[in-house]
């Protein structure tokens, strides 16, 4: 950067189908590679980009809900998902294309420090705790720290 | 000829977009600052990719080329 104060880069990510985190992580990743300060709002279906492969909710709805809410590696494709047959084909195409699956997307962003903040009134409405998401996960936030961060921002994103 | 040496080469041959990009960030800064890193690509966008990179990051793009359908990049670490 050829300023003091390095650019910033928001993105809200809402969705939780794979064609969608993907280019969602794709935008963080290289944000933060062209040296953005970076960071990624996690809300409702896009709490399944932060989320361990493991049963979630309290009540019976919340466990009802934890049946549909997958893991980074588990989401199918926002189309022509067919029952999991849509995820099994574009994760043979894009492997086969030599493009990056979205846990290794997911763990370049880490490692370039994208900074991962899940949304609090979403885990609490969809039951699922601080605990179930991957360590690299900072602690939830609200709106507030979402907008804050955005006033400042030179990018910002809603995916 | 070239009038500058790498001292490093990045293979992101196979690899498509975010990584090329990705990993020369990571790269470049594992050399001193005024050497030189070479990147070998072959997703066809890195042209455009890493020019965009190398604008954005103030690193120095000396050089790009290609030949026998890899793109090599020599990218000057300024910072």
């Amino acid at each position: 950067m050829s300023d003091n104060e390095a650019k910033r880069c928001s993105i809200v990510v809402l969705s939780g189908d794979m064609d969608k985190l993907m280019g969602a992580f794709i935008i963080s990743t290289t944000a933060a590679a062209m040296g953005m300060d970076t960071s990624m709002f996690f809300t409702f279906w896009g709490l399944q980009g932060l989320k361990k492969k493991t049963a979630t909710g309290e009540g019976l709805f919340g466990r009802m809900l934890s049946l549909f809410l997958k893991d980074i590696d588990g989401v199918g494709p926002s189309k022509m998902n067919f029952g999991g047959i849509g995820r099994w084909m574009f994760k043979k195409m894009m492997g086969d294309k030599g493009v990056s699956s979205l846990p290794e997307l997911r763990g370049t962003a880490i490692d370039l420090g994208v900074r991962l903040l899940p949304c609090q009134m979403s885990m609490d409405v969809m039951e699922v705790a601080q605990e179930d998401l991957i360590d690299e996960a900072e602690a939830a936030v609200g709106a507030a720290s979402y907008v804050l961060e955005a006033q400042d921002a030179d990018i910002t994103l809603f995916v | 000829m070239n009038d500058f040496i790498p001292t490093k080469t990045l293979d992101a041959r196979g690899l498509q977009c975010p990584m090329p990009v990705a990993k020369t960030s990571k790269e470049i800064k594992t050399i001193e600052i005024g050497d030189v890193l070479e990147v070998l690509a072959t997703d066809p966008a890195s042209m455009a990719d890493i020019q965009a990179w190398s604008k954005s990051t103030g690193n120095e793009l000396l050089k790009s080329e290609k030949s026998q359908g890899v793109f090599k990049f020599y990218i000057q670490r300024t910072k």
